[in-house]
């Protein structure tokens, strides 16, 4: 592992940093810091504001306030070709490259030797197979890139992306979609580039990973700073608490205690999966019940509700919907059934931006209904205007395009889009996310009402005291599968924690 | 290689076609009717060269037949009436195409419209232009045209290579070269492939759209050139939905449609083999013109349905994996 | 982004107007009508009854583009069905050639719905292919002839009146009642915008978007059809070279004038129709005029690209900036 590199100069400091997007800020005052040779995490839940951090570091989005400086040089990149000519590449999860291409072209794009304007096609697959024997890969350069796993066209990326000079490179969650055999390629790759002194940035929400090659950690919430540790010194409760939830002392929750006598078996999920996306798990969902969806980004969570909503098809175990077995093969069949789904995407998933409040109000009602019974305007109407009421949304003009709305509005229309089909299951995948304050204690105190009137409520949260406050029972997930579930009085943050960290197959050498 | 296969499946095509016709017809297998293909379908080769260059990187121009026709009549006019020599009447016209064609690509590119429309737009203005200018056929009678089509090298057994299948079988190397061999050539296929990638990768993509429109109008007057050398006329109506045959030869020769994939001899063979579906029916007699375009259309279909099963299957299994690579 | 306007459909109804206008100002009798023969008679009802079969296919292409689709066929289904209700005139009674012919209207759009909807295939590379091999088929049903008829009940649907008023513009009023009745007095409407608007988030809504897909498909086709049978009744024969050729691109161009984006979501019926009378009330003016008939394709491509200029997102966001920065 790599030293403590402290004392020198940083090879890129990031100081003070804010970026809002309209009321929402996105990043508040972070600083960041990364020296030569230092593999470094940055982690944090979605809307923690990484990938923001990432874009004004990368020339994408600008700044509000603060400084980026390099070698101690302040640097303020515009766009992303400036940025790499100051010597910052990025490498995204899904490859930026040309899969249509072949490895050469990819790894010499815009810069292939040529004489008289020919590509000298031999001589840059010369310098292609030498280039990735550096990286210990011997590929064939001139296949195409597409026919060689994500795992090899990232390490052609990140030979690229150092080619070209770069000295700090950026890793965006490069290895979401890889195996473990490839992980520990990347690996060996990125521990030799950082012995050739070149710092990394590495995003990822695998936490053995963390502990496996990184030397250092910085952690964001919400957009700010929460801190910045050596990896060998961060137990991995503690990395958790600081990703997740509040210091442990003040979180005791707001539990509001429930009554759940009149509890109902709604639908059940037995032995529920998909290859590749969640490891068969068994669920129960009565009505009057909220079961909250625990565990870090990546573990399972959107998936398993994916699965509950027909959104992705099961390849084994039953649903049943009120005792009788069901087929859930399509969002449709869900609606049918009286599932409702509102999904973490807002802008691609959910809202449809250039129709009015009331026609993404009706949609989902109308859909379940079918073409040939429409709801008339008036009916429209009436719908759209009772929950613009009820919900509060603002301003409360339902013939307003919902794009112009903000977001946590937006959310309560989507929500009133399912509330107006009287679903017997609503499934919320972080409704709280990338809203206000305000909008947010409406939107928890909402799900407690919904689940007060019986219905039967599946809701994925990071916000753990958050699921806290509402949950009475908590799934919690760990690496694509369902590994425990907490009930009543046993639900508190520490305990949530503690069962997303506990580690069962993989002991991670560093929380030793 | 993969790259390839689409191609080869074009030549299979090509080469079975042509056996089916010359089992059929005893005169068929001749130096005579290869040179009569290539000289019949030289306008077409020349053009569809330079919409092989646009369709691989994801757009597509539906102005090439408009700027054929708008070519001869403007050729017509400035050798007949006005007198200029037609050398002169060349570079004049082809200056025009490619300030056209600069002008599509500008306009795709910096208002960000869909390349079908702004095409359609260009398609409307050449044919307009060139109905303003002439709605009669004019005959081409300078010295140059006779020259041109006196021109030609004998082949053994009655062929004859002429002028303007020179030509064509010069673009077609010329364009597989710039298209295979060059750098421009890889940015078109990486434009294709995926074009926010290709910007990040640092082509200007601005100056790259503008330059491929560029290329295809003036290929496109190229193509009109040959065309007006052929009619040995001028006239505005001439290749009127020469577009659709365009197309259709691009991706019969294994181009794919939506981009990033292709090449510029499987255009070649494409165009003969929508020659040799021509041939035959003359040969046959009794066919009437009609199944060429029927015989396009069922060899489109085809070749769209390949195509987007092959891209499934790639989709489908990543074929080398890291493992396999290390022994 | 742009949204909808506060007063949707005025430019349009203005843009129609002053058009009229002009046409009057350039010929003195433009408004002038005669009853002759129980038939009303003068360049207005001119401009209704030529611009018939372009508001047919506009009222079937605005669905499709409202699903994020296109339809490039309907000119070639034109040529198809008009062939057949020709060839079927004189042996057969009225309802059954025009059955037939809308019948072949209705197979032409299944199967354009299940190449995009089923297959999967981008609507302009899917409809291309039934745009190339139609016209073939047309003339496979005509024997390359042009097909006359003498049926008066077939002539009626171009030539007829009833109350005075020309056969084509009942048609296409009975037919943009019948769509608007089927659009809007369902949910069908609703549930297209959605769909164009995001198919993701509509998916996810459980709206059922494929079978819905091929409907639009085939309810262009059907409409399509039916211009054909009025094209052919028109001239009482069928042109299978000629019926219906550039039609696909007016009615795109009629679409996106009412408009409807090229990038899907909300449509106008009505506005398509008016898209289509704004087109034919410019070629009426452009005859009155005097100028050559060949000036309407240059004037319709400055349409098409000021209409274009007008939707692009590049633009509308820059004139956003303009006045955010003087505001």
């Amino acid at each position: 592992m790599q030293q403590a590199v402290e004392g020198r100069q940083p090879l890129l400091e990031v100081r003070g940093l804010s970026k809002s997007f309209g009321i929402l800020r996105a990043l508040d005052q972070v600083d960041f810091t990364l020296h030569a040779g230092e593999i470094h995490a940055l982690l944090g839940e979605n809307g923690a504001g990484k990938s923001t951090l990432i874009k004004v570091i990368t020339g994408v989005l600008s700044r509000d306030a603060g400084t980026i400086r390099l070698d101690g040089g302040e640097i303020e990149p515009r766009s992303v070709k400036e940025a790499l000519a100051e010597g910052i590449a990025t490498v995204y999860q899904e490859v930026n490259l040309l899969p249509n291409l072949s490895v050469a072209q990819n790894l010499y794009l815009g810069r292939q030797p040529t004489r008289f304007g020919i590509v000298r096609d031999g001589e840059m697959q010369r310098r292609a197979t030498a280039l990735l024997a550096g990286y210990d890969l011997h590929i064939d350069v001139g296949a195409q890139l597409g026919h060689y796993s994500v795992a090899i066209q990232h390490v052609v990326a990140i030979a690229r992306a150092v080619d070209l000079s770069a000295r700090v490179l950026i890793l965006d969650e490069p290895t979401a979609s890889l195996d473990r055999h490839e992980v520990d390629m990347l690996f060996r790759t990125m521990r030799a580039l950082a012995a050739r002194g070149i710092g990394i940035l590495f995003v990822t929400h695998f936490l053995d990973q963390v502990y496996d090659i990184s030397d250092r950690i910085t952690v964001l919430r919400n957009g700010r700073l929460i801190g910045e540790r050596m990896t060998a010194s961060l137990p991995r409760l503690e990395l958790i608490q600081m990703m997740l939830g509040r210091e442990l002392s003040e979180t005791t929750g707001e539990r509001v205690a429930h009554d759940r006598s009149a509890s109902t078996p709604c639908a059940t999920f037995t032995n529920y999966g998909k290859r590749g996306s969640i490891a068969p798990f068994d669920l129960d969902l009565r009505h009057g019940e909220v079961v909250g969806l625990a565990g870090l980004l990546g573990s399972g969570r959107t998936e398993t509700a994916r699965l509950v909503f027909g959104a992705d098809r099961a390849d084994s175990g039953k649903a049943a919907v009120e005792g009788k077995p069901v087929r859930l093969h399509s969002p449709r069949d869900a609606v049918r059934h009286g599932f409702g789904y509102c999904p973490e995407e807002r802008k691609t998933d959910g809202i449809i931006a250039e129709l009015t409040v009331r026609e993404n109000i009706v949609l989902a009602l109308q859909a379940k209904r079918g073409i040939t019974r429409p709801l008339s305007r008036r009916e429209q109407d009436e719908i759209a205007a009772r929950f613009v009421k009820l919900l509060d949304i603002r301003p409360p003009d339902p013939e307003r395009p919902i794009g112009l709305l903000s977001g946590g509005n937006q959310q309560k229309v989507l929500l009133a889009r399912w509330l107006a089909t009287e679903p017997r299951l609503l499934v919320l995948d972080e409704p709280t996310r990338g809203i206000d304050v305000g909008a947010h204690a409406e939107i928890i105190r909402l799900i407690r009402e919904l689940c007060d009137r019986g219905l039967a409520l599946l809701v994925i949260s990071s916000e753990l005291d958050e699921i806290v406050a509402y949950s009475d029972r908590v799934v919690v997930l760990r690496d694509r599968a369902h590994v425990g579930t907490l009930q009543d009085d046993g639900i508190d943050v520490s305990s949530i924690l503690a069962a997303i960290a506990a580690d069962g197959s993989v002991p991670a050498a560093a929380e030793a | 290689m993969s790259r390839l296969s689409p191609v080869m499946i074009t030549a299979l095509v090509f080469v079975a076609g042509f056996a089916i016709c010359s089992l059929q017809f005893p005169n068929f297998a001749s130096t005579r009717v290869v040179a009569n293909l290539l000289t019949d379908n030289a306008f077409l080769g020349i053009v569809a060269i330079g919409m092989t260059f646009v369709i691989i990187s994801g757009g597509i121009d539906l102005s090439v037949g408009s700027v054929i026709g708008f070519t001869t009549v403007f050729v017509a006019l400035s050798i007949e009436r006005l007198g200029l020599p037609p050398l002169l009447a060349f570079a004049i016209l082809l200056v025009l195409c490619a300030a056209f064609g600069a002008a599509m690509g500008a306009v795709i590119h910096f208002f960000d419209m869909p390349p079908f429309i702004v095409t359609l737009a260009g398609m409307f203005v050449a044919r307009g232009t060139s109905f303003l200018m002439s709605t009669e056929s004019t005959p081409i009678t300078a010295p140059l045209y006779t020259a041109v089509s006196d021109f030609g090298i004998a082949l053994p057994g009655g062929g004859r290579l002429t002028a303007i299948a020179l030509i064509m079988l010069a673009v077609v190397a010329a364009g597989s070269v710039l298209l295979h061999f060059t750098r421009f050539g890889a940015n078109v296929f990486a434009m294709g492939g995926n074009r926010s990638a290709t910007a990040l990768m640092g082509v200007a993509i601005g100056s790259m759209t503008v330059r491929i429109y560029m290329l295809s109008s003036v290929l496109a007057g190229i193509a009109g050139i040959v065309f007006s050398f052929y009619t040995a006329a001028g006239y505005s109506l001439s290749a009127v939905g020469v577009e659709l045959d365009t197309i259709a030869a691009v991706v019969i020769g294994g181009t794919l449609l939506s981009g990033g994939q292709g090449s510029a001899i499987g255009t070649f063979l494409g165009v003969l083999i929508q020659g040799l579906i021509q041939s035959y029916i003359n040969f046959d007699g009794t066919l009437s013109s009609w199944w060429t375009k029927i015989a396009t259309g069922i060899l489109l279909f085809a070749f769209i349905a390949l195509q987007q099963a092959m891209v499934r299957l790639a989709g489908r299994s990543r074929t080398i994996r890291a493992g396999e690579v290390k022994a | 982004m742009a949204f909808q306007l506060p007063r949707r459909g005025l430019a349009q109804i203005l843009a129609l107007i002053v058009i009229l206008l002009i046409d009057r100002m350039v010929s003195s009798q433009f408004f002038d009508l005669r009853l002759q023969d129980g038939r009303l008679f003068g360049s207005l009802i001119d401009v209704f009854n030529r611009g018939a079969p372009v508001a047919l296919l506009a009222l079937g292409m605005v669905l499709v583009i409202a699903t994020r689709g296109i339809d490039l066929s309907v000119g070639a289904v034109m040529a198809i069905s008009g062939a057949i209700a020709a060839s079927l005139a004189d042996s057969h009674a009225w309802p059954v050639a025009v059955a037939v012919a809308l019948g072949a209207g209705l197979l032409c759009g299944l199967w354009n719905g299940f190449l995009v909807a089923v297959l999967g295939i981008q609507p302009i590379v899917a409809t291309l292919i039934l745009m190339v091999a139609g016209r073939g088929v047309a003339q496979l049903i005509t024997e390359g002839r042009i097909v006359t008829f003498t049926s008066p009940d077939l002539a009626w649907f171009g030539t007829g009146s009833a109350l005075g008023i020309p056969a084509p513009v009942l048609i296409v009023a009975g037919t943009l009642l019948v769509t608007g009745l089927v659009v809007r007095g369902s949910a069908l409407g609703l549930l297209i915008e959605a769909a164009g608007g995001n198919a993701r988030a509509s998916e996810l809504s459980g709206v059922g978007i494929r079978l819905m897909i091929v409907a639009v498909y085939v309810w262009c086709s059907l409409c399509a059809a039916l211009a054909g049978v009025i094209a052919a009744a028109d001239i009482m024969g069928a042109d299978a070279n000629n019926a219906g050729l550039w039609l696909e691109l007016d009615a795109i161009l009629a679409v996106v004038i009412g408009g409807t984006s090229l990038f899907g979501g909300r449509f106008s019926l009505i506005l398509a129709v008016c898209g289509a009378l704004i087109i034919q009330a410019m070629n009426t003016g452009i005859l009155l005029s005097g100028y050559p008939p060949e000036f309407n394709l240059v004037v319709k491509a400055a349409v098409v690209l000021v209409v274009l200029l007008l939707q692009s997102p590049r633009l509308s966001g820059l004139v956003a900036n303009f006045r955010k920065a003087r505001a």
